[in-house]
């Protein structure tokens, strides 16, 4: 029967060590209930996760669009920029929050982003372990390194 | 004149309505292989036969071992959902000439769930996220003498979910039930669904609370696969959005 069965089917790569009593290995059921299923959260997080992506994108496209704007097209564009543009635009508390808002809820929706896509791409616990903890400590180190340039920035520095 | 003619094609066309096709299937037998490969079959049918007959007509005629689930044969009892030229559908409502049998047409078992045998696939997780939503009625209080009643209005809120079969043609098109396979997956989310949007119910509430789960609705993409796989045309990404607000929301 077996042999049957092989012959119909044809030769199959690393032979055919496997027959009814000895049947190729079961691949474990995704879902199935096991000792190493974790227990059921009921933690909200992704819930404020994936609310948290809805609304700062929202806040995101009149930022970055105006960002863009100002930096680009108004006033003579790009090749304004300079030490003294920047300067002069953080001199005001107005362009502070704005670029401050835009850093954080920036990193944050991108990091969230990248946690899902590592989530959903990665196969292995400590692939995902290690991706994710790069992706952490970029994502803090920037939000810590703008933030404080923005906050400590010193027009007159030499 | 034109009348011999006429007849001479329709008698023609009536002589042979066969056609060769070519199933080319994915075969798998765990007491031979540890590996699944691709078998090619050669078989005479009408194109306007389904790609069940033609499954049926190679497993009578041609090889007894090829292994598939079907009951009803007629896309209601949602047995025989398979992966045809990588679409996920019901080979019993899928006809031949719809699916351009010129070229091989390629039929295997739905992903993301192991394969016992050839199309066989083992559906005990895709039903274990059935179960954990709890797709039955559930009330408080005394049990009424006669039927719930239920106005049309509120019976058409949740209309949609009601057609669903089982099949798991949209679980098994889900990238993230690929993944890791712990997402509850589009079917036992249209399942709650049912429930939830059912004004005689009184378990919501709970049911929301389950699909909060970390693999519950939020790892939802909205990719629109299991829209288009549905075999009952349910709009199965809406229903699951729906699920989405009423969870931000707390209105259902």
């Amino acid at each position: 029967m077996s042999a049957d069965t092989s012959a119909a089917i044809g030769p199959v790569e690393g032979g055919s060590h496997y027959d009814v009593e000895n049947p190729a290995p079961y691949i474990e059921a995704p879902r199935k209930r096991t000792g190493k299923t974790p227990r059921a959260t009921r933690g909200n997080f992704e819930m404020a996760a994936w609310l948290f992506m809805r609304l700062s994108g929202v806040v995101l496209v009149v930022l970055v669009l105006g960002h863009l704007l100002i930096q680009l097209f108004l006033d003579g564009g790009v090749s304004k920029i300079g030490f003294a543009f920047v300067a002069g635009r953080w001199a005001s508390p107005f362009w502070q929050v704005w670029d401050l808002l835009m850093l954080w809820l920036a990193m944050l929706h991108g990091a969230n982003g990248l946690r899902t896509v590592i989530n959903d791409y990665a196969e292995r616990a400590n692939t995902r372990l290690w991706l994710k903890g790069l992706l952490y400590t970029a994502t803090v180190f920037t939000i810590l390194l703008g933030t404080l340039v923005i906050f400590t920035f010193d027009p007159n520095i030499r | 004149m034109a009348t011999p003619v006429l007849d001479k094609v329709e008698a023609e066309s009536a002589a042979s309505p066969y056609i060769t096709v070519t199933m080319r299937i994915r075969r798998f037998n765990p007491e031979v292989s540890d590996a699944s490969v691709w078998e090619d079959f050669q078989i005479e049918i009408d194109p306007k036969e389904r790609v069940l007959d033609a499954l049926h007509k190679i497993k009578w005629d041609v090889d007894g071992t090829l292994t598939f689930r079907r009951s009803c044969a007629h896309g209601i009892c949602g047995s025989d959902a398979m992966r045809i030229n990588g679409k996920n559908r019901l080979a019993c409502k899928t006809l031949i000439k719809d699916i351009n049998p010129e070229k091989p047409i390629t039929v295997e078992a739905i992903k993301g769930l192991t394969v016992l045998k050839d199309l066989v696939v083992d559906m005990e997780p895709f039903f274990q996220a059935y179960r954990d939503v709890m797709p039955f009625l559930v009330t408080k209080g005394n049990e009424p003498t006669r039927e719930r009643l239920q106005s049309a209005e509120d019976r058409e809120r949740f209309d949609d979910t009601t057609k669903c079969i089982l099949c798991a043609a949209c679980t098994s098109s889900c990238p993230v039930f690929w993944n890791d396979g712990q997402y509850f997956g589009p079917a036992a989310i249209v399942n709650a669904h049912r429930f939830i949007f059912d004004s005689r119910d009184e378990a919501g509430e709970q049911r929301l609370e389950i699909l909060n789960d970390k693999d519950g609705v939020w790892r939802c993409r909205t990719t629109f696969n299991c829209t288009d796989a549905c075999p009952r045309g349910i709009e199965v990404t809406k229903a699951i959005q729906e699920v989405k607000r009423a969870l931000i929301t707390r209105r259902f």
